[in-house]
């Protein structure tokens, strides 16, 4: 069995103020993987990234990157690995095709040659007409696509993404959804941090969700998903109602005269609230779920372990 | 592959550092400098031509000979000397705290790059800036007095170790730095006063014994005196001691700033 991309023991990081950041996480996410990591702000999310680019110092615990160790493998495990950050920590007065050359080099590749690879990434992340612009010339989407760009020149094994598409407008969000998708297909394992779930749900195979410096899920999305006990659904109505209609064994709220919510169990059918709207004389013309399903699950998660 | 399995080995392989890592800091650094030319290159050559101008030609004729030469032939030597140590200084001090504020100095700390390679990088683009600013200095002193090198060894090594040193102080400035304002704070309130104390302007044989003995512990007046006495043969001290001194307050400062790195001083949380 071939090593891990990532394989995370006992990590704990506390800050120099007491701030406990991480609480002896282990974390182990497979070659190959399209994986999320998901929770909310403060969570610990970025600490774990810190740590894993030698950005913050762990308190404990070990970390290895493709089977290399960050602390006595610190060179190997970063040749494997690649980081988009959340912040834009490039060099706002140096030209687009400058910075990736730099990093390049900073990974021990000659100029001869990586030139052509970073003309590949310009090219396919749609910054090819801006690579003798200066980066604070950039839209803020296209610095997002540069951070992008600049992760990948040393061709990583890991490639690591703290919210990669936070402000980027949705057009501009597909794009680089298929794009990753394309990269992780040809190998490389991903992991993904973000605030919009459905992204996650939509590129990611498996999940671990933390919160307060512990890893409190982790499993495949799928197998995540099923553990979601009620699906609330949304029904646009062809006619106002003025009182709640009554479907034994379904829990419904009128949210205006034209909205009717309907919790749905697990392994409750559909086929019946159609049946019972039906014969009360309810039109639905369409419906979808109230939240992104993992969002639901996500602030069922998060909120349960704050509330204990 | 096989070009793979060399990055590898360069990344892993402290012992050498990784030598495309280094032109590449090496390279940016001096870019950066050139690119900023009116701020790096112009200021110095200015405020060197003042000094020559009123010091050397106006006040200088009125003081007559100082160790058997012209007060303008006396002075070039500590001026050069000034230029070097203020450039190497502020060179390595503003570019590390700058890419610091800028956060672009994760760019190198998530790469495959020893400590000791950033290091000696950034050493390397503080040395060539000071070089730059000395060779402009020098050419704008012939105007002013004749220059003869006595001991060619003595300047180009004085002058490099010189800048070495303040290279790596800057650095160590750098580190320390949490606001633009500590960047300024250690040239105004130290480096200045040392420099103009050091015995560019004068000899301590001027000085009472009293201050001369305190004169001595300025190590500026070591590198300018040793200088001094590679463009003209003579010195205040002891060109043994003025090495001595220098080697070893580079290695001790190199030492530190190397520590500081590995400690992620400044950089890392």
């Amino acid at each position: 069995m071939s090593t891990p991309a990532l394989s995370i023991q006992q990590l704990s990081k506390i800050y120099d103020n007491g701030f406990v950041a991480l609480k002896g996480i282990d974390l182990t996410v497979e070659r190959g993987d399209f994986f999320a990591l998901l929770g909310p702000n403060g969570a610990g999310k970025s600490t774990t990234i810190g740590i894993l680019c030698s950005l913050v110092t762990k308190s404990s615990g070990d970390v290895s990157v493709m089977g290399f160790n960050i602390d006595r493998d610190f060179g190997m495990a970063k040749r494997h690995l690649g980081v988009v950050p959340q912040e834009f920590n490039f060099n706002q007065f140096e030209k687009v095709e400058n910075i990736l050359i730099n990093t390049a080099g900073y990974h021990g590749i000659p100029r001869s040659e990586a030139i052509p690879r970073i003309h590949h990434y310009l090219k396919k992340l749609g910054l090819w007409d801006k690579r003798d612009v200066m980066s604070r010339a950039l839209s803020g989407g296209m610095k997002r696509r540069l951070l992008i760009a600049r992760a990948l020149v040393h061709q990583p094994d890991l490639l690591i993404l703290d919210e990669p598409t936070a402000g980027v407008d949705i057009e501009l969000r597909r794009g680089m959804w298929d794009f990753l998708s394309e990269i992780n297909q040809q190998g490389t394992t991903i992991i993904l941090t973000t605030h919009y779930l459905e992204e996650a749900e939509a590129l990611c195979r498996n999940v671990a969700i933390i919160n307060h410096g512990e890893i409190i899920a982790r499993s495949s999305i799928k197998d995540l998903l099923a553990t979601l006990h009620t699906v609330t659904f949304v029904c646009d109505l062809e006619k106002p109602l003025s009182a709640v209609p009554v479907i034994d064994g379904y829990e419904c709220t009128l949210t205006d005269a034209l909205s009717l919510e309907v919790e749905v169990d697990r392994g409750q059918s559909l086929n019946a609230v159609f049946v019972a709207l039906s014969a009360n004389n309810v039109a639905v013309t369409s419906m979808r779920t109230k939240t992104n399903r993992l969002e639901e699950l996500f602030v069922t998660l998060t909120s349960s372990k704050d509330a204990a | 592959m096989t070009q793979l399995r060399n990055y590898e080995a360069q990344a892993t392989d402290f012992g050498n550092p990784n030598w495309v890592a280094l032109q590449t800091i090496v390279r940016t650094e001096i870019r950066r400098f050139t690119r900023i030319w009116v701020q790096t290159l112009i200021p110095p050559a200015i405020t060197m031509t003042l000094y020559f101008i009123i010091f050397g030609s106006l006040i200088g004729q009125r003081i007559g000979s100082m160790n058997g030469f012209d007060y303008m032939a006396y002075i070039v030597p500590g001026l050069i000397m000034m230029s070097v140590i203020t450039n190497a200084y502020a060179n390595v001090s503003s570019s590390f705290f700058g890419a610091k504020f800028g956060k672009f100095i994760e760019e190198m700390l998530v790469s495959p790059i020893s400590n000791q390679t950033i290091l000696v990088g950034y050493i390397v683009g503080g040395v060539a800036r000071a070089l730059a600013v000395a060779v402009i200095v020098t050419g704008l002193s012939l105007f002013f007095t004749d220059l003869r090198v006595h001991n060619v060894f003595a300047v180009i090594s004085i002058a490099v170790l010189t800048a070495v040193l303040f290279s790596i102080l800057g650095l160590i400035n750098g580190i320390y730095a949490k606001r633009f304002d500590d960047v300024s704070i250690v040239p105004t309130f130290v480096l200045t006063p040392l420099t103009y104390l050091g015995g560019v302007f004068f000899s301590i044989e001027l000085l009472p014994s009293f201050w001369a003995s305190i004169a001595q512990l300025n190590p500026i007046l070591y590198v300018v005196n040793a200088f001094r006495f590679g463009i003209l043969g003579v010195s205040d001290i002891s060109l043994v001691w003025a090495y001595g001194i220098l080697i070893s307050l580079t290695l001790v400062s190199y030492m530190m700033a190397l520590r500081l790195l590995q400690n992620g001083a400044g950089v890392r949380s």
